[in-house]
């Protein structure tokens, strides 16, 4: 179970709305390399995993997932308060407004909605945490991404503190696949599943 | 929020992101001991925080939370995404 904080792991206080930003940031939210995915992904994959280590890496991780996805809400949410229609047709953010006002809804940048398919929980260990791997590198990747387009300081700061717990995420899931590889037989040298296939034919 | 709230919002902020990073090292390293020792430190000066920030501007946890005047102030404090309003 969970507890939850009243407060944001990172504080986001944006003066100055901007929907532009805000039709791209929701990327991070609900999109393919997205919080939501992060979070759901880890916490999915916990319980096929045979090592403790990891489990707990696995939990700790996707419980702080929820908090960025918590933070990219706030982003969102902020950067569309108190637009004029006007801003909001020009700014191209008229479609999504269209069917959610400036409720926040998990999609991504360009509409497509959220969607379980955007990550895995293959019941093997290995393939799992190569995925979570490349899922933090992607992530990170969007939010470079992100930083390209954004002009104003309030928004730059909080993406730029989810963009390094990205970095840090990469490393920690680094040293679960290397913990996992140093227990396997030696003589399972393609990796097959520790989980499942224990007893070799 | 006054300005004093927000300080100490700000110290709780720092000291969970202190115990966060210490527990991610944890979970690959969990028999370090001068982790464990940076663990329990900032986890307990984090939780006195907490305690003091509930005592003095109501609960960030519900578990902090307390009968205190006529309103539970749990929910009828200003949420996290209220910030930056001018």
């Amino acid at each position: 179970m969970w507890d939850y904080e009243k407060r944001l792991q990172y504080p986001v206080n944006i003066k100055t709305p901007n929907a532009r930003l805000a039709q791209y940031i929701i990327s991070q939210y609900g999109g393919p390399d997205g919080e939501l995915g992060a979070s759901m992904r880890y916490l999915s994959q916990r319980y096929a995993s045979p090592y403790r280590e990891v489990s707990a890496l696995l939990t700790d991780i996707g419980t702080e997932e929820l908090s960025h996805f918590e933070m990219v809400g706030t982003i969102v949410h902020q950067l569309t308060r108190n637009l004029s229609m006007e801003e909001i047709e020009r700014s191209g953010f008229g479609p999504y407004y269209i069917d959610h006002t400036i409720g926040i809804w998990p999609q991504a940048a360009g509409g497509v909605p959220f969607n379980a398919c955007e990550f895995q929980s293959k019941g093997d260990i290995i393939t799992d945490l190569h995925e979570n791997l490349a899922a933090e590198q992607k992530a990170r990747t969007t939010y470079d991404n992100i930083l390209r387009v954004i002009d104003d300081p309030d928004v730059a700061d909080p993406i730029r503190f989810l963009r390094e717990r990205e970095i840090v995420h990469f490393q920690r899931f680094g040293e679960g696949l290397r913990r996992v590889q140093e227990d396997l037989d030696p003589k399972n040298f393609y990796m097959y599943n520790p989980g499942f296939d224990r007893c070799p034919k | 929020m006054n300005c004093e709230s927000q300080k100490l919002l700000k110290e709780i902020s720092i000291l969970d992101f202190a115990v966060t990073e210490i527990t991610l090292f944890l979970d690959t390293h969990p028999c370090n001991q001068e982790a464990m020792r940076y663990f329990t430190y900032y986890n307990r000066l984090k939780k006195d925080k907490m305690k003091e920030y509930a005592d003095m501007y109501g609960p960030l946890t519900l578990a902090f939370a307390q009968q205190t005047g006529n309103d539970f102030l749990w929910t009828t404090q200003p949420w996290p995404w209220e910030g930056g309003m001018e």
